[in-house]
């Protein structure tokens, strides 16, 4: 079974899933990828009688996405979570926690973004790809 | 009538798990409940740049212990359908018993819980006796009661011979005849139901609306199981999702009871059903490209999202645990309850905070 994400632009999320919540679609969750410096991909999961649909938006650091929590609620706080680990800002969203749902004040300000801290990535070598138990 | 903020957890004498709620209440009555994180986050996910995919298993196994076969699981048939391999039949089977067996210890642990919550501690240390069977099962099975780690890309690593068939099939008599004996008192016991029915109410439509899953969402009514997928084994077992519709605290227990039984008939039909053959085939390559995989935890319904680059190095891990999915709900079960309703309501969604956070 492949992976096909359908692309939806940012000025259309939100309509897009009012159509889908209309069709009776449920929100899985969504998944952050850094696709480059400042570049991510946001991936929306949904599921209808255990079908999926995923939508691909193209998203940067330098400007806020729509936040999906004012159509599915239950979004806030896979956004939320995304704010914390990646840099991202949602604009309306439902319950902010401002990058701090997870983070302390000390703690690094995008923990996850591949490209801020390249060096630790290649630094373990171990294990093969025929088995590395 | 003036409002006030109450901190409720991290720490709590009734909550198992690190979970930090701002309560809103006025006297007693709750208004409004805002949830917050971050006491046991791990980066889990983030592991994937510093162990290969083959590693990883080991890696997701300890997302959570309770559910540590059925997060391996799901991870590697996420990595099997992008290396196009597929399990031996005798390891999608393997699968299905060490994964009920999980379900089942689980619940049991949820369960006695629960008791416990609601100060009876009697069915508490019944609940509890009953699971050292299981987790006995686990380690003469896997050699460990928790982290059973039998899981490879591509199979298990472990077999189970014709005596062990045996002793779990004499040891599931005994799991199901003391489970069904507290049935009475678990359902139908005046102060269970006292503290339960009608409590932390969570209808069909919010259940949908806030993303719910496992007995969260089929306690609402939502015939809903990612075992229906039919993935491993399941697609030759017999098995219906086993919902309630009370969508209150008492639904949601019934649904973890009645599913303690219905992975003792599983187990049964996998062990009766067990091909012989291979254990596992190897994992050749290395993947490329993005694929999902869902599979049904104790909890609820999983989902790993996996993208791979052509190395041995996944580009990117991501986890929804069910957990993660049912604390939104907690928004709506909340407000309106006394104070004292607290504990026992977020205990119902049977909160793995360890999970949540990774």
């Amino acid at each position: 079974m492949s992976f096909i994400a359908t692309p939806v632009t940012a000025n259309n999320l939100c309509k897009d899933a009012q159509a889908l919540k209309a069709r009776g679609f449920r929100f899985v969750t969504m998944t952050c990828v850094e696709t480059g410096p400042g570049e991510f991909d946001l991936i929306y999961h949904f599921d209808k009688d255990l079908d999926m649909v995923h939508w691909r938006l193209a998203a940067t650091d330098r400007e806020a996405s729509p936040s999906l929590s004012t159509v599915y609620l239950a979004a806030f706080l896979a956004e939320n979570e995304i704010q914390d680990q990646f840099g991202l800002r949602f604009a309306d969203l439902a319950i902010d926690y401002q990058g701090k749902l997870y983070l302390d004040e000390e703690a690094g300000a995008t923990p996850f973004c591949r490209f801020s801290r390249a060096s630790i990535t290649q630094t373990d070598s171990g294990g093969d790809t025929e088995g590395g138990q | 009538m003036k409002t006030s903020i109450l901190p409720f957890g991290p720490q709590h004498p009734v909550l198992p798990e690190p979970i930090h709620l701002s309560l809103t209440i006025e006297n007693e009555t709750v208004l409004e409940a805002r949830p917050a994180l971050g006491y046991v986050h791990r980066g889990l996910e983030n592991l994937v740049a510093a162990r290969d995919m083959h590693q990883m298993v080991q890696v997701v196994e300890r997302v959570c212990g309770i559910c540590s076969m059925i997060h391996a699981m799901c991870y590697c048939q996420a990595l099997e359908e992008m290396l196009d391999i597929q399990a031996p039949p005798r390891a999608e089977y393997l699968r299905v018993i060490w994964s009920e067996l999980h379900r089942i210890h689980s619940h049991l642990l949820w369960l006695g819980l629960f008791a416990d919550a609601m100060g009876f501690e009697s069915l508490f240390m019944q609940l509890w006796k009953i699971r050292e069977r299981v987790m006995d099962i686990n380690e003469a099975t896997a050699g460990n009661r928790v982290i059973v780690s039998v899981n490879v890309v591509g199979g298990v690593r472990r077999d189970i011979d014709e005596d062990q068939v045996a002793m779990i099939e004499k040891e599931l008599v005994t799991v199901e005849r003391e489970v069904k004996q507290l049935s009475l008192t678990l359902l139908t016991d005046f102060t269970v139901k006292k503290r339960t029915k009608g409590k932390g109410v969570l209808t069909r439509e919010q259940a949908l609306e806030l993303g719910a899953a496992g007995p969260t969402l089929r306690g609402s009514g939502v015939a809903q199981d990612m075992r229906q997928l039919g993935y491993a084994a399941f697609k030759d077992l017999d098995f219906e999702p086993v919902v309630e519709t009370g969508g209150d605290s008492w639904a949601r227990a019934a649904v973890r009871f009645k599913e303690t039984l219905q992975s003792v008939d599983l187990v049964r039909q996998a062990l009766a059903g067990l091909p012989q053959g291979d254990l596992a085939v190897k994992a050749k390559g290395k993947p490329e490209g993005e694929a999902t995989a869902r599979v049904e935890q104790p909890r609820g319904e999983v989902l790993y999202y996996i993208k791979a680059n052509g190395t041995k190095h996944l580009d990117r891990l991501r986890i929804r645990t069910p957990t993660f999915a049912n604390i939104p709900p907690l928004t709506v079960m909340l407000p309106g309850l006394e104070l004292a309703d607290v504990p026992v309501v977020v205990l119902s969604i049977d909160p793995c905070i360890s999970c949540t956070e990774r």
